[in-house]
């Protein structure tokens, strides 16, 4: 049964140049068992394919439960010069929290 | 000075941010410091823009009513304020205080400034520095370069704080290292102590955002409640001398301050979490721990700290021409479609007038704009046109906004609420700036 990141954890997203991060926190054990073996970079890469040309690096932080990726190039050239009207890509968090999982 | 346990405030977490909190926190939450951050990567750019235009501008614009806010607070209760607001123009913004102080009828506020973060002449000496984005060096931007700042450390800003100066103000510092400085200072703790560093860091990284670890960019209506949001407390630091640190916001104020927020805003602009490059140390949050003491009470621990690199990052503001940009609504049947023939005469248009883009691009408002196109998304029923494109040249920027407003009367049916705008761009690229180059000083304006 698939299952969304939406539905396993939580999200915030944060800015440094063109690069964006974004982390995702499990609610629980079982939740972290499931991002840990299923988020991978390659899915990642997939739903940001569209807006960002990466390479996306993934840190794992067991003891937060939480994972950390850094999206390279994925902020149309930075906040001062993006044209885009979310120029922090502070809402890609939930671009990550959309991502569906085998589950 | 050399207390066993003090009380860092944050008072804002950018240039932009609520006042009030700010208030509340001088009135009742009983900090021995406030640490205002309001200079984001952008901000400076913005004010140097400013301050070429009127050479007295170039602070941060709330200066005036922040401090009309807190300042008779501070001082009646002892709380000395470190500020960023200073942006391109620290000694205006002292001078700016100074005056706010005055019309406040407070006696005489010394403010300490610290200086040396401007390393426009330094970076003109060595064109061939290296720039972090493409390895370039940094000699082709001299000719459009606005201001070059170096994100200066915890130890100057302490040195600014040793002289009892009741406002510290400074332009380009490390956020976390103005929260740092307060523990330095007041702890009496050592610059080659890394242990507290690090405590000191963390902190001042969770804190750096102010509402962002209470409750703010948080809240998700049926899945992450935040109780009273109009009215979110910002985040306090309690710190002893021996490092221990427990994170609390103001008493009956709004907002939420527990795990969840903590470990979401220890992530927040992180890369690598065991290599995080601060001016005073290289932190490491992987082995971080949250646990809670209550409500709203959360004990840090686990931070850990490396030491210090031999350069300071700089960025570098260059001008980069305009963007201009228009919108213009649609909405019922067939909407998607009428803004998309918008988008092809807009361009079109354009064209034809003999401008052409580095960049131009449009958006679907309400269909694509904040996370692109993906495939498969559904069709909404209203539907906001919105182009945007860079260009070197004022007149093609500003020919964007124009060709959208013109579809009102010469474009799809039902087009409405256009609007456009055009604003002068400043980029920013970043290099890393040997320390010995860098010359940093406190000068005290003593406001008589």
């Amino acid at each position: 049964m698939s299952t969304k990141v939406y539905d396993l954890g939580h999200a915030r997203a944060g800015d440094k140049g063109n690069t964006s991060n974004v982390s995702v926190i499990a609610y629980d054990e079982r939740a972290w068992n499931i991002l840990r073996a299923q988020l991978s970079v390659e899915r990642v890469m997939a739903a940001y394919a569209h807006i960002a040309q990466g390479p996306i690096t993934r840190y794992e932080l067991p003891k937060l439960r939480a994972l950390n990726f850094v999206i390279e190039n994925a902020l149309g050239g930075g906040v001062t010069i993006s044209l885009a009207q979310d120029a922090h890509g502070k809402s890609l968090s939930y671009l990550m929290l959309d991502i569906e999982l085998p589950g | 000075m050399d207390k066993d346990i003090i009380r860092v405030g944050c008072g804002a977490g950018f240039s932009d941010d609520r006042i009030d909190p700010a208030q509340e926190m001088a009135e009742r939450g009983r900090c021995d410091y406030i640490a205002f951050e309001c200079l984001a990567e952008r901000t400076i750019a913005r004010e140097s823009l400013a301050r070429s235009k009127d050479p007295t501008k170039g602070y941060t614009p709330y200066l005036a009513e922040r401090f009309q806010a807190v300042l008779p607070a501070c001082i009646r209760n002892g709380i000395r304020i470190v500020t960023n607001m200073g942006a391109a123009n620290p000694i205006g913004a002292a001078r700016a205080v100074q005056r706010e102080a005055r019309a406040l009828g407070l006696a005489e506020v010394p403010v300490a400034v610290v200086l040396g973060d401007d390393v426009t002449e330094q970076i003109r000496a060595h064109p061939e520095l290296e720039l972090l984005e493409s390895g370039e060096p940094v000699e082709s931007l001299l000719p459009r370069m606005a201001a070059a700042n170096a994100y200066l450390g915890a130890d100057i800003v302490r040195d600014a704080l040793a002289t009892g100066a009741p406002v510290v103000m400074t332009g380009r510092v490390s956020d976390p290292s103005l929260f740092l400085a307060c523990m330095l200072h007041g702890l009496g703790w050592s610059y080659n102590d890394y242990a507290r560093l690090a405590v000191g860091t963390i902190a001042g990284h969770l804190m750096e955002c102010a509402a962002q670890l209470t409750g703010g960019c948080f809240a998700d209506p049926g899945r992450k409640e935040v109780a009273d949001m109009a009215r979110i407390g910002f985040p306090f630091a309690d710190v002893s001398r021996t490092g221990e640190l427990v994170l609390g916001k103001v008493e009956g104020s709004g907002g939420r301050l527990d795990e969840m927020t903590c470990k979401e805003q220890v992530l927040y602009e992180m890369h690598d979490p065991a290599h995080y490059i601060t001016p005073d140390c290289i932190l490491d949050v992987t082995d971080v721990s949250f646990e809670a003491l209550g409500a709203n009470r959360v004990r840090v621990s686990g931070a850990r700290a490396r030491a210090r690199t031999p350069t300071y990052k700089v960025v570098v503001g260059y001008h980069d021409g305009w963007i201009g940009e228009g919108e213009v609504g649609y909405a019922g049947p067939n909407a998607l479609a009428r803004a998309q023939l918008a988008e092809r005469i807009v361009r079109e248009r354009l064209a034809m007038r003999g401008f052409a883009y580095p960049e131009i691009r449009a958006d679907y408002i309400g269909m694509s704009s904040l996370h692109g196109m993906a495939a498969g998304r559904s069709q909404p029923y209203e539907v906001r046109l919105r182009i945007a494109a860079r260009s070197p040249d004022r007149k093609a920027a500003q020919a964007v906004g124009f060709e959208v407003r013109t579809l009102h009367v010469n474009g799809p049916a039902g087009g409405g609420g256009g609007s456009n705008a055009l604003r002068e761009v400043l980029g920013v690229k970043s290099l890393l700036l040997p320390r010995e180059l860098v010359r940093t000083e406190v000068a005290v304006e003593s406001g008589r």
